[in-house]
């Protein structure tokens, strides 16, 4: 893309992101005008909310302020409902990064024979099939009874929701390693280990990647909803933490780290995709 | 066995399905390569040129017959012969030096570095790709690709060489530069070599003997001709032999005409 047209959609950004804040602003405004209400709801929501002259919907600049707040002392920690969301943040992402190493250490060897051999893929298929559909968050109670540990359990539910995608882009890029390659391989009689390394993995490894990719993605969209069950720790439990304590503004706070962590992830394979593609 | 290659009774066929019966590509191939000839075969589409070649190369299992090569059967895929595939079929996330290095270990798995590095380097200055060893095959064009196919080939030093259409891909002013390279080559290194071409000229030039196949199914070895010319002809002298136009109208006939109706049943 040329660089005027770069700077036309940088301008274009940073105008829809003025007026997505404007009509945020605009809509929080607090009206006049003050009306009876439940004074136990005055207490919950505070007096200004509840009696219509502020909403209890935080304004923008409630929420910077909280953002700035948040990241100024990220690493706090008063205590086990009170911990800087520094904090919370590295246990999601160590929960993520966890359980997404053990699925890739067994995803992607097992998607190795899968994808050199019909027969198992054949008898392994319908596994497959039926295990994918199921929502992570099923396995929690089985996790919870097993495992005995909710850490432990969550990881597990990282592991077998990163599983999936990993497992059949790693077999499929196998499967379709171009044959022209494997015939090039038996000519020169190379050995099974030397094929799998220098021939299979390479050709396979932009697929692989992708697998990767959409893993890590949707660990990070479980993980959120994990935590909020298993409660303790993490990015997850913060927002639920917070919902109990009725703060919108800190919600809208994790909210907002939650979706550059996860852009932050999802760039980061991007960029190892990039660097296992090769052109033909 | 007095020849170097043998092939008996060469049979590819598939198996009947439901509606049409056993689909024969082609049967009864005989022939016999001596130590340092080239041969070229040449055939209309369809006529299981490259099925034979397959068989030579140990890739493919013919329904019937038998390869012997030095002496022994073709069983399988062998180091003992090497192959120029069409497609050249570089591994695209390799240079020109690591594609070639890795047939050189997997011939020689003990070699040094050292070793590996200077055999690598005499086979890229073998087909003139000095300056490009490190560059991946995409940034190479359709010719230099082929060069890389063709030294990958040699360096692996097999006792033949296997050449399926190797510069079917590439435009006429390409492909005769390196039908000269591999001209001199092949009077250096005396290689025993089986090729597949469509092109008459290309066969003239390169070979010693002509292989002609009748149009498939059932396609046979119709003739074999041994090229009038002598061994020290060139591209560029080679068209005011007078035996040449013989040849080559020979040749054209036969592919125009002959290799329809050939048959022996």
């Amino acid at each position: 893309m040329p660089a005027r047209d770069s700077l036309r959609s940088l301008v274009l950004s940073v105008l829809i992101l003025v007026v997505l804040l404007l009509a945020w602003h605009i809509a929080t405004i607090p009206t006049t005008g003050a009306q009876v209400v439940d004074e136990e709801y005055a207490k919950l929501v505070g007096a200004q909310a509840a009696t219509g002259q502020k909403s209890a919907f935080p304004t923008p600049l409630d929420v910077g302020k909280k953002l700035v707040e948040q990241l100024s002392d990220p690493f706090y920690d008063r205590g086990p409902n009170d911990k800087g969301i520094g904090i919370q943040l590295a246990w999601s992402i160590s929960r993520v990064g966890l359980g997404f190493l053990l699925a890739a250490v067994v995803a992607i060897p097992l998607g190795f024979v899968i994808g050199m051999s019909r027969v198992v893929f054949k008898a392994l298929d319908p596994f497959i099939q039926v295990l994918k559909p199921i929502s992570p968050l099923a396995w929690m109670p089985l996790a919870l009874f097993t495992l005995k540990d909710s850490n432990i359990s969550a990881i597990f539910v990282i592991f077998i929701c990163s599983v999936w995608p990993m497992l059949i882009n790693t077999a499929f890029g196998v499967a379709s390693v171009r044959k022209e390659w494997m015939d090039v391989s038996r000519t020169l009689e190379v050995n099974p280990l030397r094929k799998a390394f220098l021939v299979v993995l390479p050709a396979a490894a932009p697929t692989i990647m992708t697998g990767m990719r959409i893993s890590i993605g949707i660990a990070w969209l479980v993980i959120v909803a994990a935590e909020m069950l298993v409660g303790g720790t993490g990015i997850g439990y913060f927002v639920w933490n917070e919902w109990n304590n009725l703060s919108i503004a800190n919600i809208l706070v994790a909210v907002f780290l939650i979706g550059v962590i996860g852009m932050m992830l999802d760039m980061m394979f991007a960029r190892l995709q990039k660097a296992v593609t090769y052109r033909d | 066995m007095t020849h170097f290659l043998q092939v008996q009774g060469l049979k590819k066929a598939y198996p009947a399905t439901g509606k049409t019966g056993e689909l024969v590509v082609f049967e009864d191939i005989s022939f016999d390569i001596d130590k340092g000839e080239f041969v070229c075969i040449i055939g209309h589409s369809g006529c299981g040129k490259t099925t034979i070649l397959n068989v030579l190369a140990g890739l493919e299992q013919p329904t019937d017959g038998h390869a012997f090569v030095d002496g022994r059967e073709v069983s399988g895929p062998s180091l003992d012969r090497g192959v120029v595939f069409q497609s050249h079929a570089l591994m695209p996330w390799m240079t020109v030096r690591q594609n070639i290095a890795f047939a050189v270990r997997s011939k020689w798995p003990d070699w040094t570095e050292h070793q590996v590095q200077s055999h690598v380097q005499q086979f890229i200055d073998m087909v003139h790709l000095q300056g490009s060893e490190n560059k991946k095959p995409s940034q190479l064009s359709g010719g230099m690709k082929q060069r890389v196919g063709i030294a990958r080939a040699f360096s692996i030093q097999p006792k033949m060489l296997l050449l399926d259409e190797p510069f079917g891909a590439l435009d006429a002013l390409t492909r005769g530069n390196i039908q000269d390279e591999l001209l001199t080559i092949m009077q250096q290194t005396r290689q025993t070599v089986f090729m597949i071409t469509h092109d008459v000229d290309e066969a003239i030039l390169l070979s010693d003997k002509i292989f002609l196949m009748s149009n498939g199914p059932r396609a046979q070895l119709a003739e074999i001709v041994a090229n009038p010319l002598p061994r020290d002809r060139t591209r560029a002298s080679m068209h005011h032999d007078p035996k040449y136009y013989e040849v080559r109208n020979h040749l054209i006939d036969f592919l125009v005409h002959r290799s329809k109706t050939y048959s022996t049943h």
